[in-house]
């Protein structure tokens, strides 16, 4: 008697959640991998062309610049973010309202939205206006992030350092709050210097919110779009045409679907290939620690 | 080395203390003896670590002083006054080996690296670390690190006194006896002045020489294992050593009587006519039960546990407690509870009272 009976029409109550993933993400995708072997005209006209756009694409000197442009700038980005995080982290009150005040404060870039940022930072910067771009003129220094590249860099930057340092610092804030004040006691009975306190105790310690201070700057930094976008356009020239940016010039202003389409699988392997590398990191490190 | 004497010592976490009761540690004068092994006992919150603390510096007392030898301290930091403190939860640096971490505080020391070599193999050797030595802190079983912490401190040889708070809490009860062995064994070897905070009567008992029995900020009493078992010198010293604790009952005293109750027992020596809250307190152990003489009893439960007999009894409705050998059968017509003379204290107050008013704090 005990015999199960099987009921297919569970599959009804998954129904909707597929339908909602299939249109939202699936669906979308696959078109994308559809579009990267054809070529298009106008009239929805297709022809099959099969790995041309990749062969294409992997031999232009655009692509591999924009990378280029890409990687670096995420380099400079977590080279000068973490440490200036920590920095901050480390030199914000302990306790008190003077705490809660400083939260606060760091908390505040966070929380403007990306285009908001750039509009900011366009008119903050811009040479003949702008409260910074016109002091660092009448300082004597030539300064224009719109015709100048190195400008634009700079400003491209220490537009992201502080629309997102607050993100390192508030982790790593977190990280130290977390060292038991035993730690301290003990190093200071060893007569440890400031420097080996951090090298021998806090490093440690946060080694595991840095990890994901660095995985989530990292990734952000890589599909940075708006910021750049409203401040620069890519420019000067190509200077700040990073991937993002150089992909929605090819799909949306040339209408070139087929390169775009394979532009974009290859962008989100890189991305899936980066984020499996951290992953396997993070885990291992977990790993470690609960092998304590 | 050096005796470590606390003058007037209290401290108060506020920072306008009015009454006593904001006192976290209540004044205190005392001398810790060069060489000797103390244990500072207490249940939690009752000013032990405060106490530790202040000792190491790590904390500034509000009022008194503190001072090794005859060298004022009270505002030395923690690193001037050459101790070592070992913490409840063992604190290792992770990312160095198990020697690094020994070698440390010689090396922020700026000591010679050949004596820092020979040092920690010495220290290792002692406290049973040698085989780890080349490995990883990190991955260490928590006994292990806490011998670490302890290595480092041990590691200097210009050590006045190592202070220890409450170290074996994270430790497997089977290894707790064998560290405090080690501990034992360490003291005499280098004859260190030590200081155990403990909230564990057997842990104090077994570690001190001389247990520091502390409550509500107050030290109550100071004494050996023996005295503190046989002379309290207050009501929550009778209470707080021993397992089960003192039995107190509410009497009158007249010169070597004691009545409750219009019943009287025995006392060993002449009381005159103490004043105030009177209390007779008797070991669960110095009581037996009997046919005839001594006070009425009730019992009410016995536990066997092999080698003892517990019996929870009441004697005029307050509750008490017998401690009897595994031997001696209890039969129905026990009605009586006859308590050692010699063994009874007295208590006005809560504060012990002796005609001779020896082992008196």
């Amino acid at each position: 008697m005990t015999q199960k009976t099987t009921n297919q029409r569970a599959w009804f109550l998954v129904l909707p959640v597929l339908a909602l993933v299939a249109f939202s993400s699936i669906i979308p995708m696959i078109t994308v991998v559809n579009y990267s072997f054809q070529d298009s005209f106008g009239g929805n006209e297709f022809f099959w062309v099969g790995l041309e756009w990749y062969r294409e694409l992997l031999q232009s000197e655009r692509l591999w610049d924009a990378l280029g442009r890409q990687l670096l700038f995420s380099s400079i980005i977590l080279l000068i973010e973490i440490p200036l995080g920590i920095l901050i982290a480390l030199s914000m009150p302990k306790k008190g309202w003077m705490a809660s005040l400083c939260l606060v404060l760091m908390a505040l870039p966070l929380l403007i939205p990306y285009n908001v940022v750039g509009t900011i930072w366009q008119v903050f910067a811009r040479a003949d206006i702008g409260l910074l771009g016109r002091a660092i003129s009448d300082l004597g220094l030539s300064y224009n992030y719109a015709q100048n590249a190195f400008d634009a860099w700079v400003t491209v930057i220490v537009m992201d350092v502080w629309h997102w340092t607050s993100l390192v610092a508030l982790l790593s804030y977190a990280g130290l709050r977390s060292i038991p004040n035993a730690y301290y006691q003990a190093a200071e009975i060893d007569q440890a210097s400031r420097w080996a306190v951090f090298r021998y105790i806090e490093l440690p310690k946060m080694r595991g919110v840095l990890i994901i201070a660095v995985l989530l700057r990292f990734m952000d930094s890589f599909m940075i779009y708006t910021e750049p976008f409203v401040l620069t356009g890519g420019g000067p020239g190509n200077a700040t045409t990073f991937l993002s940016i150089d992909l929605v010039k090819m799909a949306l202003g040339q209408f070139d679907l087929g390169p775009a389409a394979a532009f974009s699988l290859m962008y989100f392997l890189v991305i899936l290939l980066i984020s499996y590398v951290f992953y396997t990191v993070m885990i291992s490190a977990d790993n470690d620690g609960a092998a304590r | 080395m050096a005796s470590i004497t606390l003058e007037n010592l209290a401290h108060s976490y506020r920072s306008d203390p009015k009454g006593e009761a904001d006192f976290a540690l209540r004044e205190l004068n005392h001398t810790w003896e060069d060489g000797h092994a103390y244990a500072l006992l207490g249940p939690s919150g009752c000013g032990k670590t405060t106490l530790l603390n202040i000792i190491s510096g790590l904390l500034q007392p509000t009022r008194g002083r503190v001072l090794f030898g005859d060298q004022d301290v009270t505002q030395a930091s923690t690193a001037q006054r050459n101790i070592a403190q070992v913490f409840q939860f063992p604190v290792v640096y992770d990312t160095m080996t198990v020697g690094q971490n020994l070698a440390f505080p010689l090396r922020n020391r700026g000591m010679d690296a050949r004596y820092i070599e020979e040092r920690v193999q010495r220290i290792a050797q002692m406290i049973g670390l040698e085989g780890h030595l080349g490995q990883k802190a990190r991955g260490l079983t928590a006994d292990l690190k806490q011998k670490i912490s302890l290595g480092r401190g041990v590691v200097r040889d210009d050590v006045n006194a190592i202070l220890f708070d409450e170290p074996l809490t994270v430790i497997d009860p089977n290894l707790k006896w064998e560290l405090r062995t080690q501990l034992k064994s360490l003291h005499r070897e280098f004859g260190h002045t030590m200081i155990y905070v403990t909230h564990d009567q057997t842990e104090a008992l077994t570690f001190a020489e001389k247990v520091v029995v502390m409550h509500e900020g107050q030290v109550l009493q100071i004494g050996t294992p023996q005295e503190l078992f046989e002379k309290p010198a207050h009501v929550f010293v009778g209470y707080f050593i021993g397992s089960p604790g003192m039995n107190f009952l509410p009497v009158s005293v007249q010169g070597r009587r004691a009545i409750a109750h219009g019943q009287t027992s025995a006392l060993a020596q002449d009381y005159g006519h103490p004043q105030g809250d009177i209390m007779l307190g008797i070991r669960p152990e110095f009581t037996r039960l009997t046919k005839g003489e001594g006070l009425p009893v009730m019992i009410k439960r016995v536990q066997d546990v092999g080698r003892y007999k517990f019996v929870n009894a009441t004697v005029f409705e307050r509750e008490i407690n017998i401690v009897l050998d595994a031997h001696i059968e209890i039969e129905a017509d026990m009605t009586k509870v006859s308590l050692d003379p010699d063994k009874i204290s007295i208590f006005s107050n809560d504060w012990r009272i002796d005609p001779a008013s020896e082992g008196k704090l």
